[in-house]
């Protein structure tokens, strides 16, 4: 089955996380409350994700949560820090996955951006959405299109959108708006 | 050629702009070519010259009132877009949709994809210099957008599904008249496959022309049609069954050389297998409700975020949604096959000619208001 084999995969990322956020002491939580965080079930996603990280510093999120399919219309729910998109990205790839799709959302109570990325498998129906919080004043986020060249104009797309901006990436001009535009549409500030 | 010329004098190379208006580009897309000579070094397509920022209207229009925008994304199979949103809405609220009203969704859907692949095989080989079967294929289309004239009112942007089901029954003469044009098509089919598929120039044109890997397509997130011409299965209606389309007996054509002419007999088996959906769907047809029995009138799905997808004519379309619980969407996402299809061209075109790009080009079924959105 991809889901539990890529599920698995996923969840390995996880394990370095509390170890990032915290120091050489954080050598000390091993798989267990990895195992442990990735067993958490959190109810409803976005707005969750979105009050909680405002809370503090970076709180590390759970690991890959299955979703109910028939509800959401994904399988897996993977909510992951930036720095982590590209390693989990190439997981993906090596396994196959194509790119569905790559946009943002603006949780401006919360002051942040999020940058979600929609993935599908030809062989098996296997949606895997990985989701990442950028803070909304400096949006920035790796670029994936080394490894999917269709990202390549997601993420302009979603640059034009929202601003959030795609390091690494080879041209970030805008795609869809005008050449010189300076503006983001789809930012809930933004007055026409 | 329709554009300008500029010439690199150290280089040997020169830049070539097709389009944006240039009747290979079916619409206003522009392709900035540097060229060496007839072959192209580096295509690279420019968009957003029709760009109506679709996803924004979503974020200020009620669900309901968001409706007629989707018949205006990709105008040759609206009904495609019509059913990926009211899936979604559906989804994400919990509306149950009647029997009789996924029988008739699925019929329209399906009469409008043949459509939509009598237009492009016409507008296909008049792109390759071939100009009577855009006649031949419009008088077929033209049977089918009267029938569908019949029932949702509209010849091209429909908007006929509503929430929990659709806006009109089907009658008598709408059952009769898709029957004898089903009869009709079958007759004619193998007079295109006679004329124009065995073809020699056509073969010409197309054999080993433009192939995609399936690797390639992968990549780029390639989906319907140019999929399956590159020998992927995938068809959101076999893949990820919605709607009652797990009830009809139907094939998903796929073809391995990942050529143009590979792409071309996707699209011709697909109006067959079409065909063969209409047919069973109109004799397994339910009576009963066409709209809930209570009327959908508040729609406020529950905070969250949800996924739909549908095979439209050119691929997966898909449909993101995030929901503050209110009776309009905080984030609607709409997610185009072409854009992905169209975003290999780069890359596919690299080294060919110039009139083998635009067989490519063609192959591809671009739609540019469904891209730009």
């Amino acid at each position: 089955m991809m889901l539990a084999k890529i599920k698995e995969a996923l969840a390995e990322l996880y394990e370095e996380i509390p170890a990032a956020a915290e120091t050489a002491a954080a050598e000390a939580v091993p798989e267990e409350a990895a195992a442990e965080q990735a067993d958490a079930a959190i109810p409803e996603a976005p707005e969750e994700a979105g009050t909680e990280e405002e809370a503090e510093e970076p709180v590390a999120p759970p690991g890959p949560k299955e979703t109910d399919y028939v509800a959401t219309g994904y399988h897996l729910d993977t909510a992951l820090p930036p720095e982590k998109i590209v390693a989990a990205v190439e997981i993906l790839n090596r396994e196959d996955f194509f790119l569905e799709t790559i946009t943002g959302v603006d949780w401006i109570d919360a002051q942040q951006l999020e940058v979600v990325y929609d993935f599908n498998h030809f062989d098996e129906n296997c949606r895997v959405v990985l989701r990442s919080m950028l803070d909304r004043s400096k949006p920035e986020i790796p670029t994936i299109s080394d490894i999917y060249q269709g990202a390549n104009w997601h993420e302009r797309e979603t640059h034009d959108f929202f601003g959030i901006v795609f390091t690494g990436h080879p041209n970030l001009e805008p795609l869809l708006l005008p050449e010189d535009a300076d503006f983001h549409p789809l930012l809930k500030d933004f007055k026409a | 050629m329709n554009g300008s010329l500029q010439q690199d004098l150290n280089q040997e190379t020169f830049t070539l702009n097709l389009g944006p208006q240039h009747p290979a580009t079916h619409g206003v897309l522009r392709v900035k070519l540097v060229m060496d000579g007839e072959y192209i070094v580096e295509a690279e397509p420019v968009l957003g010259y029709i760009h109506r920022m679709h996803e924004k209207m979503g974020e200020n229009r009620t669900w309901v009132k968001f409706l007629p925008n989707c018949g205006r994304m990709d105008y040759l199979s609206a009904l495609s877009y019509n059913h990926g949103y009211v899936a979604a809405v559906e989804r994400a609220a919990g509306i149950e949709v009647p029997e009789r009203a996924e029988y008739l969704r699925v019929i329209t859907v399906e009469l409008n994809r043949i459509s939509s692949h009598l237009l492009w095989f016409g507008a296909f080989v008049l792109d390759l210099g071939g100009f009577t079967p855009l006649l031949y294929a419009f008088d077929d289309r033209e049977q089918i957008l009267d029938l569908l004239e019949s029932v949702t009112g509209s010849r091209l942007t429909y908007c006929y599904f509503r929430f929990g089901g659709v806006y009109n029954d089907i009658d008598d003469a709408f059952i009769t008249g898709t029957r004898e044009f089903i009869k009709r098509l079958r007759k004619r089919m193998p007079m295109y496959h006679a004329l124009v598929t065995k073809n020699i120039i056509l073969i010409k044109r197309l054999k080993d022309i433009g192939p995609i890997s399936k690797d390639m397509a992968r990549r780029y997130g390639a989906t319907g049609p140019v999929a399956r011409g590159s020998g992927i299965n995938f068809d959101v209606r076999r893949h990820e069954p919605y709607s009652v389309y797990p009830e009809f007996d139907f094939d998903v054509p796929v073809y391995e050389e990942g050529d143009s002419m590979a792409r071309y007999m996707v699209r011709m088996d697909e109006i067959e297998q079409s065909m063969r959906i209409v047919e069973q769907a109109l004799d397994k047809l339910p009576e009963g409700d066409i709209q809930p029995k209570k009327a959908v009138k508040l729609v406020k799905p529950p905070k969250g975020d949800y996924y739909q997808a549908v095979e439209a004519a050119r691929g997966s379309f898909g449909v993101r949604l995030v929901s503050d619980g209110t009776n309009t969407a905080y984030r609607l996402k709409l997610r185009s096959p072409t854009y992905s299809n169209l975003s290999l061209f780069g890359e596919a075109s690299r080294g060919m000619l110039l009139p083998d790009a635009l067989a490519l080009m063609g192959s591809l079924d671009l739609v540019i208001p469904e891209i730009d959105r």
